[in-house]
């Protein structure tokens, strides 16, 4: 595209009256002789918004660069083709006019460097060529029992053609083994008969659904749109989209609950086995038959267990009070006692627990990790706990010992997707093995683009929300294939539709993308050169961060990019003592939290230039390098929190960034600069109020440094 | 099928119903919501931190309004109400009628307005703890990005000060309230939830003492868009809070008030507990609670608050909390379950871990759904009308998005007729 410049700039809002829009023009006109430049009190207004869209109209122009308000608003005015018009937004008013005093030189100079940014950063932006490639978008589902078969109904419902793969021979999960399920509907006091059969039913006559049961995965390889998907045995290898992973959960192993005597007193069983027997037709005592007067019920069996399983299982509690209604239906003279932590009954379930507590079930509080079970003297076992209320030992004998066995992800030792990818065959888990999304506004993220987890495999959850999950993750997938189809990104940054450009001739084969990309998007031929799979790629430029030749690019985004904004800037010499530093800040935290900073006009000091990244971990270390060699005093970086509860949506960006300044003491060396002339601070999006502090302090320790002796060359 | 029915309608623009609205316009179906506040965000907004991971809901909810602002599919009405829908799956026509926000489009966010008006109101975010002008963002994030002017300077000189302060016209003080009609193909309900009114347990205080608030109040003190800037000081005296008693189940678990556990309130509090301690090392958190429940890997979240030896936990049922006739500060009094012995501990602010009432307990649309006696919404069947969110059961915000996003899909099975 021959680039056609137009340049307008905003008096309203305050502008006018804090910057020299005289001086700022010129700057424009001298520096970048726009095919257009304006000033005008409100482009976002009618005639203002006019006047652009007729210059883009006639063809005058095609790159729009608007110095007025943030970027973040007014979003709806200033909207052009993207594909075949280029929008640059010079953040003049929160980012100058909102938070410098009004007429000061040291303003202007903000406000002309902000805008010679601006123009560059246009300058080096490629209309995109989306990536696009025939895709097919059949969703493959992983497991079918509650969550996958929903997961498949779903999908298959909204018109996508499924592939559901199940390793037993028959569909259904756990749930087909299961006599009843605990209360969902009001009055939520009766149990309700399982309704499983009703959706393998439905599955099986979709004619858009093919099952394979007794299947496994050997393999999928691939990316999103095109994954290929070989099955064990002959099962051949099909193309499809997306993936949903409901592969569920399997018990904790209770032989490990040695104090509970499971595998050596055969009347002490697990919740799995009781609800098999209860399905079966009779609860009767595995060491002789009889069936049982008295039975307990053991909760947090390994659960909530820092030795075990540190988590709460979440449906443990329900299944118990779910058995003890079966042990009171065998024989209404039955008793039944359940020790427990918590009775952890939420929502509606309340009512369930308080009607199981009416029809006399005892309920006795203790730390369940402490119980021993013995042979008992007048029933079949003992029971010794301490109850926590009465503050004394309790001893209970009963005939059958149920064990309320925890929840463990059925990926724990089994990869089960088996991808081909570099980063390893698994979905990367979140903790204890569940391959979990971290983000609680985002319970769909995972780190693998176009594959979803639902159900128990995810998190320990009920079967009536492991359905639902199902649903949800059915429409992750659709999404996937639907903007893939289009060439644009998934969440976070939906609909974006530039990707990344390798110029492989320079690489080194450093395999730095291949390992820094939190999505996995690169695998590697054999001598390690990155073969880049763009359909798995989230944008986050992690990988143009990592590259020490800096080939990777954006048709938008590139190293030359920012490296030629920074040199941009213009850094008085050392004699005028204006420090210059350049702020490299997240786009989605930091730059909405320094237009707070303006919107309540806080103030700070004139010498930063603020340049909004998709991501810290975009950071490429030549840039640190352009900016000092330039004669800029520091760098301040913000980034978002990092560590067990990082905030960073593309996982570790802002800690990447973090690992990489530490490595730049080379270079610091080598031009025989301080370290502290760079500064990474964790910046959550609230954080917004210590900002004039931070540069406040860091300014303060330029000054000790004193000016980088390389200004002027 | 026209483009009308393919339309999908979100009732509630929290963060079940923006969830819905953008995951469903991503997966290619065009959506509208309708939200009775002059923003979007609901109940998100005001909260301080989430748990676990004690990070600000404004990160998340940034993300999705950049969604929203970078699809063309999603139209959101705020200051908006569904006033009648009529049809089946498939084909609804809706009635919404938008109330006057007295500002146009052409609002810019200057504030010039605010700077001259100098009526002040009950500050609508922060539960009237503070004031704010009578022209006002609705707060600092706010999207839609644009001022309100309160109803009640109308009229006023106030407002016509207002209107001459702005110089972009962007005050229309002759603005009527407008009815919007639509036809859609599916409705989504995610009116989401209120918090249980706390005078209705008045033996814990609040309404007589000052310095018994509740949980959602309690959020807004901590929060640095709160009426303090996010100190912790006490609403009687404006001393700071160095003791903070949590009392939960202030209404929930109570066969007098809300007989179900509101599910999010035990995590809230180890929450809230958190806010407490990290902003004075000697301060001291009481939790007071019937059982912990911190589902899934909450737990870990559990572990970690209650291993803080300022934080104590206590297995007990409150009787009443009044006035310590000593020291004037608040006395938290009840039973201690565990140790068979009496409760009594004075503290600076007693915080109600309230109950979640789904908003369809107080207005039951007339609509193709069923309600428990709770009245949360209990599976409409095969009707066009799919529930979100914390009007089915109380949820947790990563729960109640999971929900929404299922909601998505059922929403636009409907639009097919299916």
């Amino acid at each position: 595209m021959d680039q056609k410049i137009g340049v307008y700039i905003c008096s309203g809002c305050g502008i006018g009256e804090s910057i020299d829009l005289d001086a700022l023009s010129a700057v424009a006109d001298e520096e970048f002789q726009p095919a257009k430049r304006v000033v005008h009190p409100a482009f976002c207004g009618e005639e203002g918004a006019g006047l652009i869209r007729s210059d883009v109209d006639a063809g005058d122009i095609n790159t729009v660069v608007v110095a007025a308000c943030s970027g973040r608003v007014k979003t709806d005015v200033f909207v052009f083709d993207p594909m075949t018009t280029i929008l640059e937004r010079v953040n003049i008013r929160e980012h100058v006019a909102w938070c410098q005093p009004a007429g000061e030189d040291d303003t202007r100079m903000l406000a002309e460097d902000y805008l010679r940014m601006g123009i560059i950063r246009a300058q080096k932006t490629k209309l995109p060529a989306p990536y696009q490639e025939e895709i097919d978008k059949t969703i493959l589902v992983v497991g079918g029992g509650a969550a996958g078969l929903q997961a498949a109904n779903d999908a298959a419902a909204a018109g996508y053609s499924v592939l559901l793969v199940e390793k037993e021979p028959e569909m259904g999960g756990h749930m087909a083994k299961w006599n009843k399920s605990s209360p969902t509907k009001p009055p939520y006091q009766e149990l309700e008969e399982i309704t499983i059969n009703e959706l393998i039913d439905q599955a099986k006559a979709d004619e858009r659904i093919t099952i394979f049961t007794s299947a496994t995965i050997e393999k999928i390889a691939g990316a999103p749109g095109m994954f290929d998907v070989t099955l064990n045995n002959g099962g051949g290898t099909h193309r499809v989209g997306a993936i949903v992973l409901a592969a569920g959960w399997k018990p904790y192993d209770a032989t490990k609950l040695e104090r509970f005597s499971y595998g050596t007193l055969p009347d002490v069983i697990t919740s799995v086995q009781m609800e098999e027997m209860a399905k079966a037709g009779k609860i009767t005592c595995p060491s002789d038959g009889s069936e049982p007067s008295v039975v307990a019920f053991i909760q947090c069996a390994g659960s909530r267990d820092a030795d075990h399983l540190p988590y709460c299982s979440a449906v443990c509690c329900r299944a118990s009070l779910k058995q003890s209604v079966y042990v009171k239906e065998q024989n209404p003279e039955n008793k039944v006692f359940i020790f427990y932590k918590d009775i952890r009954t939420p929502e509606q379930s309340e009512e369930f627990y308080k009607k199981v507590q009416k029809d006399g079930t005892v309920f006795i509080k203790t730390d369940t990790a402490q119980i021993a079970i013995g042979q008992g003297s007048e029933r079949k076992l003992s029971i010794e706990a301490v109850d926590q209320l009465m503050g004394e030992p309790v001893l209970v004998e009963a005939d059958l010992v149920v064990l309320a066995v925890g929840m463990q992800p059925a990926v724990l030792d089994d990869p089960i997707l088996n991808l081909q990818y570099r980063q390893g065959p698994a979905l990367p888990e979140l903790k204890y093995g569940f391959p979990d999304s971290h983000f609680i506004c985002f319970p769909y993220e995972t780190r693998r683009t176009g594959i979803y987890t639902a159900g128990c495999v995810r998190q320990p959850m009920m079967s009536s929300r492991a359905g639902s999950d199902g649903t949800g993750a059915a429409l992750k997938a659709i999404q996937a294939v639907e903007l893939t189809a289009k060439g644009k990104a998934v969440h976070p940054r939906a609909g974006d539709v530039s990707y990344p450009e390798l110029f492989l001739q320079r690489c080194t084969q450093c395999k730095r993308c291949t390992e820094e990309c939190p999505f996995g998007m690169y695998n590697e031929d054999e001598k390690g050169t990155p073969l880049p799979h763009p359909t798995r790629c989230r944008r986050c430029a992690i990988c143009m961060g990592s590259c020490p030749e800096r080939i990777i690019s954006f048709s938008n985004y590139s190293v030359d990019m920012i490296g030629s904004m920074i040199k941009g800037i213009n850094v008085p010499d050392e004699y005028e003592e204006k420090p210059r530093i350049v702020g490299l800040i997240c786009e989605n935290d930091s730059y909405p939290g320094l237009d707070m900073v303006g919107l309540r006009k806080l103030q700070y000091a004139p010498w930063v230039r603020f340049i909004p990244l998709r991501c810290l971990g975009s950071v490429n270390l030549v840039w640190i390098a352009d900016a000092l060699s330039k004669g800029i005093d520091g760098i301040l970086l913000f980034g978002c929190r990092y560590g067990d509860d990082y905030q960073c949506h593309f996982v570790h960006g802002s800690e990447l960034a973090n690992t990489r300044m530490t490595k730049i003491q080379e270079t610091l060396d080598r031009l025989m600069l301080e370290s502290d002339r760079i500064r990474l601070e964790q910046m959550a999006i609230d954080d917004y109020e210590k900002i004039p502090k931070i540069i406040e302090e860091f300014t303060a320790r330029l000054q000790e440094l004193g000016p980088n002796p390389y200004k002027g060359f | 099928m026209s483009d009308a029915q393919r339309k999908v309608l979100v009732v509630g623009g929290g963060i079940s119903g923006m969830t819905t609205a953008i995951e469903a316009t991503e997966a290619g179906a065009e959506v509208v919501i309708v939200e009775r506040n002059p923003y979007l965000g609901g109940r998100v907004v005001q909260l301080n931190q989430y748990f676990p991971k004690l990070c600000p809901p404004a990160c998340g909810l940034e993300i999705n309004f950049r969604r929203i602002k970078q699809s063309a599919g999603v139209t959101a009405y705020t200051l908006a109400q569904v006033t009648s829908i009529a049809g089946a799956a498939g084909g609804y026509d809706v009635t919404i009628t938008v109330q006057p926000r007295y500002v146009n489009d052409n609002c810019t966010g200057c504030g010039k307005c605010a700077e001259v008006c100098e009526t002040e109101i009950p500050d609508p975010l922060n539960f009237g703890m503070n004031t704010v002008k009578a022209a006002y963002l609705p707060h600092p994030m706010a999207y839609p990005f644009k001022y309100v002017l309160d109803p009640s300077i109308i009229g006023t000189d106030e407002a016509k000060k207002c209107k001459e302060a702005c110089p972009y016209n962007a005050i229309d003080l002759e603005m009527q309230p407008t009815t919007v009609s639509l036809q859609v193909g599916a409705v989504v309900w995610a009116t989401g939830w209120d918090p249980y009114d706390a005078t209705k347990v008045d033996y814990l205080g609040f309404g007589s003492l000052p310095d018994v608030i509740t949980s959602v109040m309690f959020e807004r003190l901590a929060a640095p868009t709160g009426p303090t800037g996010g100190k912790i000081l006490r609403p009687s005296d404006g001393k700071e809070v160095r003791s903070v008693a949590f009392v939960q189940c202030a209404g929930s678990r109570d066969e007098n008030h809300l007989p179900y556990c509101s599910g999010v309130c035990c995590l809230a509090s180890l929450k809230q507990a958190s806010y407490i301690r990290e902003r004075n090392p000697d301060s001291k958190a009481f939790i007071f609670y019937i059982d912990v429940r911190a589902m899934g890997k909450y737990e870990d979240f559990y572990t970690k608050i209650e291993q803080d030896e300022n934080v104590t936990l206590t297995k007990s049922k409150i009787a009443r909390v009044s006035k310590d006739p000593e020291t004037g500060s608040p006395l938290v009094e009840g039973e201690d379950i565990s140790q068979g012995a009496k409760v009594k501990q004075t503290v600076d602010l007693v915080v109600l871990a309230v109950g979640m009432a789904p908003g369809t307990a107080s207005v039951k649309p007339d609509l193709e759904m069923g309600y428990d006696d709770f009245g949360f919404v209990t599976s409409p069947g095969d009707s066009g009308i799919v529930p979100a969110g914390c009007v089915k059961a109380p949820m947790e915000v990563a729960a109640s998005i999971q929900d929404a996003t299922g909601a998505a899909l059922k929403a636009i099975h409907r639009t097919l007729g299916r």
